[in-house]
């Protein structure tokens, strides 16, 4: 009875993702969007029905923000971050570049939580991300400075041609920031941002584009966002026997 | 062009915890009741329902339900002779907005500050001398208001939570089972614990063999179905493991939506506006009196809302802020040391020891935002500090908050953070590791304080407030010596391997660490060393009341949402029983 239950509430849930999709529902301003128009609250809580707030996931194929050598670089180097191998699938198939041409074309990529605003000295590492550049600028920027750094120092065309353990030379001289990147681009900021985004892309629920049939959930037993454990609270050390899912259920549902 | 609007008896600025607590008891006074909200509406089935809820993405990373800090934020500085600049981005504390506010996204750990806290200064002093509490730089106080003065208001928030724990110190008999260093209890709590999964339960074995004194966490995660004297109804928490960060779908966790929001909006002395916010409180000529306060909303229309009492009720920052922008106050000069407004802000120490097994399943997804064992063996001063070189202390809880992947990923001592080796270890340890969570204090220090930033303005062309802060090396002596026995209980356990994680090197805005910002609007007992009185009054406009954690002369180490609404209700006592009759100065400065 509360599979069905559940089942009924994320078809619902579903139904409105799709709707936001395609654009009918664009009326209403999303919680934690700036711009809501204000609303004065009295008498009773103004709950309204079919106003469920429901994540923006990604739809489409193919990139819309990268350009093919953008592209190029990320295949390759996410691919570096989180490798291929029958442990568990790799970052490139777990379709992380997908999700990332997504998350840069969107609020995110705009900036749409980082405050963006003048002055622009560099700061100490304790001040954090500290560029005028938004995430998607960042990354259009990052890489073209990647690209040239590569082939005035390593004998390469771009990133994407070079042999794997030189790509995670540079990688590592990305990340502990020894790596002098032009274009105003600081390369420990830009690879801190890149790991956690690609990592989000591996982890995040499928709904988003990455995470590709929850398979680095299975790799490390994350069974997903499941609504009640309360049968499994005090049941220490046995194996949870849930299969993964995720917000739009997982294959075997049946889609009535 | 600013529309001046109808007078009311108070206006609220800020609508979360401190906010609902002050409308619902002013509002049951008869008076008539505005609050100011800039964010967004909000309730449980609109924006945090069950089937979308538990989402790691939307609500940690891409900060869904937090303050959006694009066209406001801070600026933030390690010291004096810094620069300070924007905290561009989220990351250290998840300031909250919109109804409910951090309320909403917190992970419920209900805690009292032990009764020595609230004398930092004189019971440090007495026990281990004056340099005790004057080394570093320290600038700790006494807070003007004692535990047995909070106590009824500690338990008035506990029942309108639903609080699930076990008491330890009941009317001063100490009860097994409990925490029995906590100071005496009225009552028992509302709710039993909850149950422990693996990991606490193992952690708890362990602390007891050490023969430290475990007990289960406070917390406001219902362990039952539970209906509070408001009549709001709670269901039972299913332990899925999104809390903190989250709003709950399930009615579960105490908020101001499931616990007091049903009750105050059907009052009709009661309104609530939201996208309005206050840009600053309007003082009278010669600034002893608020006349009410100019807000705009996002339509970015302006208005004069009139009011007899200005409740600055948004989060901490915002006060000190809204204190500094109008006017209300000295602002504190750490270079004459002068002034007290913004003075002694603080934060919270944190440090954690992760653990991993080799033979054992923690199913770390299994969790809820209060789930945890806890020792307070090591906190405040129940223990020894002579020749430690601190004061202070913390709480170390083997905790299991959830395990979302992106976030809660423990690996081993010099693994990569990426690469195959990094994935062979998530794969590796994931079900298998768990962590203890040292929660510890932080004394506040003269370099330490907010004020408002000279450069940075925000999209209303207020300067932004400027926080100059780094832990002192008092709190670094605490954070070690509390690590260390973190560890001890760690290896009792009996586990492959463990791995620290200190709390080394300048406070950064990078990594979360905790949004228990505290100070800059300081409570004490005399207008020379604090901004408000003990019942949270302003001492240079008496119908102006700052409620939150800004009144904390400093932080203890313990979670201060129970402490911040035990002030409050102390301040409703307070403005009903005597203020209404006779408005004025509560405490003679």
């Amino acid at each position: 009875m509360a599979n069905k239950v559940n089942l009924r509430r994320r078809q619902i849930l579903i139904g409105s993702v799709a709707a936001g999709i395609a654009g009918t529902a664009a009326a209403s301003v999303h919680d934690g969007e700036l711009g809501a128009p204000p609303q004065t609250v009295r008498g009773s809580v103004p709950w309204k029905e079919g106003t469920a707030d429901a994540p923006p996931g990604a739809s489409g194929t193919g990139y819309v923000y990268f350009t093919p050598p953008e592209a190029a670089f990320i295949e390759a180097a996410v691919g570096r971050l989180i490798p291929n191998d029958p442990v568990g699938p790799g970052a490139v198939e777990a379709n992380v570049p997908f999700f990332l041409d997504r998350q840069l074309a969107g609020p995110f990529g705009r900036g749409d939580h980082y405050y963006l605003g003048g002055p622009w000295p560099k700061g100490t590492p304790e001040q954090g991300y500290q560029s005028r550049f938004n995430p998607a600028q960042f990354y259009r920027a990052a890489i073209a400075a990647i690209d040239q750094y590569v082939s005035a120092n390593l004998g390469a065309v771009t990133f994407a041609k070079l042999a794997a353990a030189d790509q995670d030379k540079l990688l590592k001289g990305m990340e502990s920031g020894e790596v002098k990147l032009d274009r105003g681009v600081d390369s420990k900021s830009f690879f801190a941002m890149f790991l956690q985004n690609t990592k989000e892309g591996y982890f995040s629920d499928p709904i988003y584009g990455g995470n590709k049939d929850m398979a680095a959930w299975k790799m490390i037993g994350f069974p997903g966002a499941h609504y009640n454990y309360k049968d499994w609270v005090t049941r220490h050390g046995e194996a949870v026997p849930f299969p993964a899912v995720g917000f739009k259920g997982r294959p075997g549902w049946r889609e009535t | 062009m600013t529309t001046a609007l109808k007078p009311v008896d108070a206006v609220l600025v800020g609508f979360g915890w401190t906010g609902a607590i002050m409308g619902q008891q002013l509002c049951d006074a008869g008076l008539n009741v505005v609050a100011l909200e800039r964010g967004p509406w909000r309730d449980t089935p609109t924006d945090f329902a069950t089937g979308f809820a538990q989402d790691e993405l939307r609500y940690m990373w891409r900060h869904h339900l937090f303050q959006n800090v694009s066209d406001d934020t801070l600026t933030i500085r390690n010291n004096v002779n810094q620069e300070a600049l924007p905290m561009r981005h989220l990351g250290s504390f998840l300031l909250g907005t919109g109804v409910g506010s951090g309320g909403v996204h917190w992970n419920g750990q209900i805690w009292r500050f032990l009764p020595t806290d609230f004398l930092t200064k004189s019971h440090n002093e007495k026990r281990y001398g004056k340099k005790a509490v004057s080394a570093y730089d320290m600038t700790v106080q006494d807070w003007g208001v004692t535990y047995d003065e909070l106590e009824p208001h500690y338990d008035q928030f506990d029942k309108l939570c639903g609080t699930c724990g076990k008491a330890g110190n009941l009317q001063g008999k100490i009860q097994s089972g409990g925490n029995p260093f906590e100071g005496p209890r009225a009552n028992e709590f509302p709710n039993p614990p909850m149950q422990q999964t693996y990991g606490p339960t193992l952690f708890g074995k362990a602390a007891a063999e050490l023969g430290r004194h475990p007990f289960p966490h406070p917390t406001g995660n219902m362990s039952q179905a539970y209906t509070n004297p408001l009549g709001a109804q709670m269901g039972a928490c299913t332990y899925c493991g999104f809390c903190e960060k989250f709003g709950c779908g399930n009615y579960s966790k105490a908020s101001p939506q499931t616990t007091v929001l049903p009750y105050l909006l059907q009052k009709s002395n009661f309104t609530l506006k939201t996208e309005c916010e206050v840009l600053r409180v309007e003082l009278t000529a010669d600034k002893k009196r608020a006349t009410g306060v100019t807000y705009v909303n996002s339509a970015g229309e302006e208005f004069f809302q009139p009011a007899e009492m200005v409740i600055l009720s948004a989060y901490v920052l915002q006060n000190v802020r809204l204190l500094l922008l109008s006017g209300i106050g000295k602002p504190y000069d750490p270079k004459t040391d002068e002034g007290v407004v913004g003075k002694n802000y603080a934060y919270q120490t944190m440090s954690s020891v992760n653990v991993f097994f080799d033979d054992k399943l923690m199913n770390p997804f299994i969790g809820a935002g209060a789930l945890a064992t806890v020792i307070d063996d090591f906190n405040g001063d129940n223990f020894d500090h002579g020749g430690l070189g601190f004061i202070g202390g913390a709480y170390i809880a083997g905790m299991i908050t959830g395990g979302r992947p992106i976030e809660m990923i423990y690996t081993p001592q010099n693994t990569p953070a990426w690469g195959l080796e990094w994935k062979h270890a998530a794969a590796k340890n994931y079900l298998r590791s768990f962590s203890l969570s040292v929660h510890g204090s932080c004394m506040s220090a003269r370099g330490n304080y907010l004020d408002l930033d000279p450069t940075y303005r925000d999209i209303h062309g207020r300067p932004m407030l400027r926080m100059t802060f780094d832990f002192t090396e008092n709190d670094h002596k605490m954070s070690d010596y509390l690590t260390d026995r973190a560890a001890e209980v760690a290896k009792a356990m009996n586990p492959r391997e463990i791995k620290l994680n200190r709390r080394t090197g300048s406070w950064s805005v990078v990594p979360y660490q905790t949004t228990h910002n505290t100070g800059g609007a300081i409570m004490g007992d005399s207008p020379k060393n604090s901004v408000v009185n003990k019942y949270l009054q302003s001492w240079d406009v008496p119908n102006v009341f700052s409620m939150g954690s800004g009144a904390f002369p400093q932080n203890a180490g313990y979670n201060p949402t129970g402490t911040v609404a035990a002030l409050a209700y102390l301040s409703a006592d307070a403005i009903k029983s005597q203020y209404l009759k006779n408005p004025g100065p509560l405490v003679r400065g």
